[in-house]
């Protein structure tokens, strides 16, 4: 496995104004390289206007095993949501 | 066919592009790695897109019931006009990223003169395709700078790759007597001036990725007669096989 290219992480921006979100991964030599992979197997069907590529090792990830302390006393907090407003219809992306 | 000429020159500038186009296809599921087989299958279907357009028009010029489809697939092989360079095999990685970057310095170079032509239909078909290319010249150069600045190895089989596909190069810069016809019409560009740009350009990649300049001053050409390499009848073989074996089959 050592011989392999390092795995990124790849981030597309659909449109202006949205956000850049995770679309997937992909092994390559140098950050040219997995910028230029990202575009052809992520973005050949117009899905996006703009990539980020991150190396896989530099995210640190929450450990599932933690997860009982980390997100389980979110879960009776329903009044942290802001379902008790009425939004108006032109607001977007809410 | 009152346009002969013109026909020709297109069929010229398109069989180029559905030879290497086919040579790239031979990849999908057989490329290197996942993201290299998608980049050459990409630029494989981007060849393919501009070669609809030019096969579109010239069926337009023969003005019989030939269509896109039955020039590009039922011509026999002595009625292809392209370069021999890209039909050359993919014989190892190395050969497919040197027969494509020598061949898109070339692309692109024509499809800059090609925006200058006189006919509105390939003025638009370069337009739009000089933007793929301009990709396709930067995937090619960006791995044969890896390659050639890479491994002992990959070093050694670019190098080998180099100076087997040099001598197809000069072709690339052969006018026939359509080209000829449609120069002085306005009409087609005239390759041998940028002759002088496309080494310059290449050599510069080459020497960036630490290979040498092949030396050699003999170089072969007749594929834009019509005269091929062995390599390009079990091409058409392949390319046509549906074609001649179901005719005017659709899907």
């Amino acid at each position: 496995m050592k011989k392999n290219w390092p795995l990124w992480e790849v981030f597309v921006r659909s449109k202006n104004g949205l956000e850049h979100r995770h679309c997937g991964s992909l092994h390559a030599a140098d950050e040219d390289m997995a910028l230029e992979n990202a575009r052809d197997v992520y973005t050949r069907r117009s899905e996006g206007v703009s990539i980020w590529v991150v190396e896989s090792a530099h995210i640190k990830a929450s450990n599932p095993e933690n997860n009982g302390e980390l997100f389980e006393p979110a879960q009776d907090k329903v009044y942290r949501h802001p379902t008790f407003y009425d939004l108006p219809d032109e607001v977007k992306h809410m | 066919m009152k346009n002969k000429n013109l026909y020709n020159y297109i069929l010229g500038i398109a069989d180029n592009s559905l030879i290497l186009g086919q040579r790239l296809g031979e990849l999908t599921g057989h490329g290197p790695s996942l993201e290299t087989d998608i980049a050459c299958t990409n630029i494989s279907l981007d060849l393919f897109g501009q070669v609809r357009s030019y096969y579109q028009y010239a069926a337009k010029i023969a003005g019989d019931d030939r269509t896109e489809d039955d020039i590009a697939m039922l011509r026999k092989e002595r009625e292809y006009f392209n370069v021999l360079l890209v039909e050359q095999p993919n014989t190892n990685f190395a050969y497919t990223i040197v027969r494509q970057f020598l061949f898109d310095v070339y692309h692109y170079l024509f499809l800059t003169e090609l925006q200058k032509s006189h006919d509105v239909t390939l003025v638009a078909i370069a337009k739009k395709s000089i933007k793929e290319v301009s990709y396709h010249k930067r995937f090619s150069t960006d791995w044969l700078k890896r390659l050639g600045d890479g491994t002992t190895e990959s070093k050694q089989k670019t190098q080998q790759a180099v100076n087997d596909l040099w001598t197809y190069t000069e072709e690339l810069f052969y006018t026939t007597q359509a080209d000829n016809a449609m120069i002085s019409e306005g009409i087609a560009v005239d390759v041998t001036k940028f002759k002088a740009n496309y080494y310059q350009n290449v050599n510069a990649v080459l020497t960036e990725a630490t290979l040498d300049i092949p030396e050699s001053k003999f170089f072969q050409k007749g594929g834009k007669q019509g005269i091929h390499t062995e390599h390009l009848g079990y091409l058409l073989s392949d390319l046509q096989y549906m074609q001649r074996t179901y005719p005017n089959m659709e899907w």
